[in-house]
């Protein structure tokens, strides 16, 4: 940054009185200092660098908002040379303005992505040469970032959502109008049969834990789902069924699932309200609450089939302990370890799903698992021409998948 | 001395572990009253902070900027529908928007929060400088064998049942580290309440006592 040296004479200008002496004595001054301030600051003495030209802000395009794109050219002066753009921020052309961003020489877009609010801001950009000194800054805005009605940057999620749903339609149709759609018996599900029966020649209760989750977790729908099966069996079969709840919503659509179950069985005369109970909502006093209830009462049988968190590993230890047969299913990662090592059969994952579709022989269900298997082989084709072209140098495949 | 809270806080932790001996009366006690006061807790605290201010106090303050409000209002109550018989079936239908609703977004944030992601960085470059190639064709065989398991309409068997194999092999290994992972973070459990016992609780009462 050049010195600007001090002026006298336009300090005797200001006062509007002319004295001759001061006048000679102050241009004396006035040499002697230029010429000093010249021999310090000879390497910045050249005159200020001109602002970055055409600096624009404007509300960057099919976004949720939030973002404003900032587009510039560098000077002549400056371009091609070393340094960085410094962007700020500030309510009005009068700051105070903060550091939003740094960008090298040669670029010049920027997208502030923390525009939230809908608040107006003025932008100001300045370059900064490595060899010193900073350049005008150059202004843009005041201007609000606004939502877009459509972003074109997740048209690759659209295109995913539209195929799967499209997939999942097409298969439900085609269950529904009676085509036979094949899904292969998942070998838990024969332990279902074999707990029950055990539990059944035992005399001792079944207990069935449909997650920790309310409705909104599809887990729960599925466990709700074998949860009908597993009501229909022991209704069959006069087992005693036990299913403790943590979620409200949950209990109500257990109960409605069992008394359906026992209906369907034909065995309405053996439901009781008190089959599917409701217990607390705390998770760890629902968990103190289930192992006591184990302890005591001895279940031949344990089902923790649904959406679990850190009770998983005390609900099925102490389960082990009492000596049940377990069938566990859930598909939370990090649950599954403790479930695979504590229980007699797992299902994993998406087994969680299938398993409901094949015990309930719902064609929405049936069709839905039909429709993600496809789209698991579009995927899995998918994947292996990306992996090919990536590996011959063009990673366009990984690129349409990336979510901006 | 310590306070009468982390009396009672040390005592209840007390019961609770005496569970590890045998299923006890102190334990019975204590379960039911941690099932109790969290049930109680929670409906005091779902009234205050989720329909008082969201539902109640928002339709009183300003109603023509809320009306709609009543629309959930009537869904939360027709969930109650199911205790009067002849108008069980309307509880059916706020379950059926709930879980329809959830359903609708879920699909949208695993596609794009999940699916999408995984699948590029899945899709790797078989070439590359040192052991690039060996650790990427390993996330691959890995990602795509996995995906062959979760496959259901084909039975696992010749070709399909080797890779299926190979793919529980790769989730079995992912299970082993989750556990040593989470086993940790228990203890880590453990200790707190322990810390609890003895610092909080223990020390304190010695330091009254001699």
């Amino acid at each position: 940054m050049g010195v600007r040296p001090a002026c006298p004479a336009h300090s005797h200008n200001r006062r509007g009185r002319f004295r001759p002496a001061a006048a000679v004595l102050g241009l004396l001054l006035s040499f002697v200092s230029t010429a000093a301030a010249q021999e310090v600051a000879t390497p910045s003495a050249n005159p200020p660098l001109p602002a970055p030209v055409g600096l624009t802000a404007v509300d960057q395009p099919w976004d949720a908002g939030g973002a404003i794109l900032l587009t510039w050219q560098p000077p002549a002066a400056i371009s091609g040379g070393d340094g960085a753009y410094r962007i700020e921020r500030g309510p009005s052309s009068e700051g105070p303005f903060s550091e939003i961003g740094s960008l090298p020489a040669g670029t010049a877009r920027f997208v502030d992505r923390e525009a939230f609010g809908g608040a107006a801001f003025v932008y100001r950009v300045t370059f900064e040469p490595a060899s010193g000194g900073v350049s005008t800054p150059a202004f843009a805005g005041p201007i609000a970032a606004r939502p877009n009605g459509f972003r074109t940057d997740r048209v690759n999620a659209l295109v995913l959502v539209l195929l799967l749903t499209g997939l999942v339609l097409f298969f439900i149709w085609r269950a529904r109008s009676g085509a036979r759609l094949f899904v292969r018996r998942i070998s838990g599900l024969n332990a279902i049969d074999e707990a029950i029966g055990r539990a059944t020649e035992m005399g001792r209760k079944i207990l069935y834990v449909p997650g920790i989750q309310s409705m909104d977790e599809i887990q729960t729908i599925a466990a709700l789902a074998i949860l009908g099966y597993v009501g229909k069996l022991s209704a069959t079969y006069g087992a005693e069924l036990d299913v403790p709840n943590r979620d409200p919503l949950t209990f109500a659509a257990a109960r409605e699932t069992v008394k359906h179950a026992y209906l369907e069985a034909g065995r309405p005369d053996l439901f009781r309200e008190e089959i599917v109970n409701y217990v607390t909502y705390d998770q760890f006093a629902f968990t103190a609450a289930v192992t006591g209830r184990m302890v005591r009462e001895r279940p031949a049988a344990n089902f923790f089939i649904g959406s679990f968190y850190a009770e998983s590993l005390i609900l099925s230890e102490m389960g082990q302990t009492t000596g049940a047969i377990q069938i566990a299913g859930t598909a939370e990662v990090m649950q599954l370890p403790f479930f695979v090592a504590t229980c007699d059969y797992t299902l994993i994952g998406e087994e969680l799903y299938a398993a409901s579709a094949y015990l309930s022989h719902e064609p929405v269900l049936l069709g839905s698992i039909k429709g993600q298997d496809m789209m698991k082989a579009v995927l899995l084709i998918v994947g292996v021409i990306g992996v090919v072209l990536a590996t011959m140098g063009f990673p366009i495949v990984s690129e349409l998948l990336t979510m901006h | 001395m310590p306070s009468i809270g982390t009396w009672l806080g040390a005592l209840l932790s007390l019961a609770i572990l005496s569970f590890l001996y045998k299923d006890n009366p102190l334990f019975r006690f204590a379960e039911s009253l941690f099932a109790g006061v969290a049930l109680g807790y929670y409906i005091g605290n779902q009234t205050n902070q989720t329909i008082k201010p969201n539902l109640v106090l928002a339709l009183t303050r300003d109603f023509a900027a809320n009306w709609d409000l009543i629309f959930a209002g009537l869904l939360g109550i027709g969930l109650y529908f199911r205790y009067i018989k002849k108008l069980a079936w309307l509880a059916r239908v706020p379950l059926g928007i709930y879980v329809g609703y959830y359903v609708g977004v879920t699909i949208t944030q695993k596609l794009h929060g999940e699916v999408l992601p995984q699948m590029k960085d899945t899709i790797l470059p078989l070439s590359g400088p040192g052991l690039a190639p060996l650790w990427n064709g390993l996330m691959i065989v890995g990602v795509f064998s996995v995906l062959l398991y979760f496959f259901f309409s084909l039975e696992h068997r010749g070709a399909v049942g080797v890779a299926s194999r190979v793919g529980i092999l790769f989730v079995m290994v992912s299970f082993g580290a989750a556990f040593g992972y989470t086993v940790m973070g228990r203890i880590s459990l453990l200790i707190g309440r322990f810390n609890f016992l003895v610092n909080d609780w223990l020390r304190p009462l010695l330091g009254a006592v001699f």
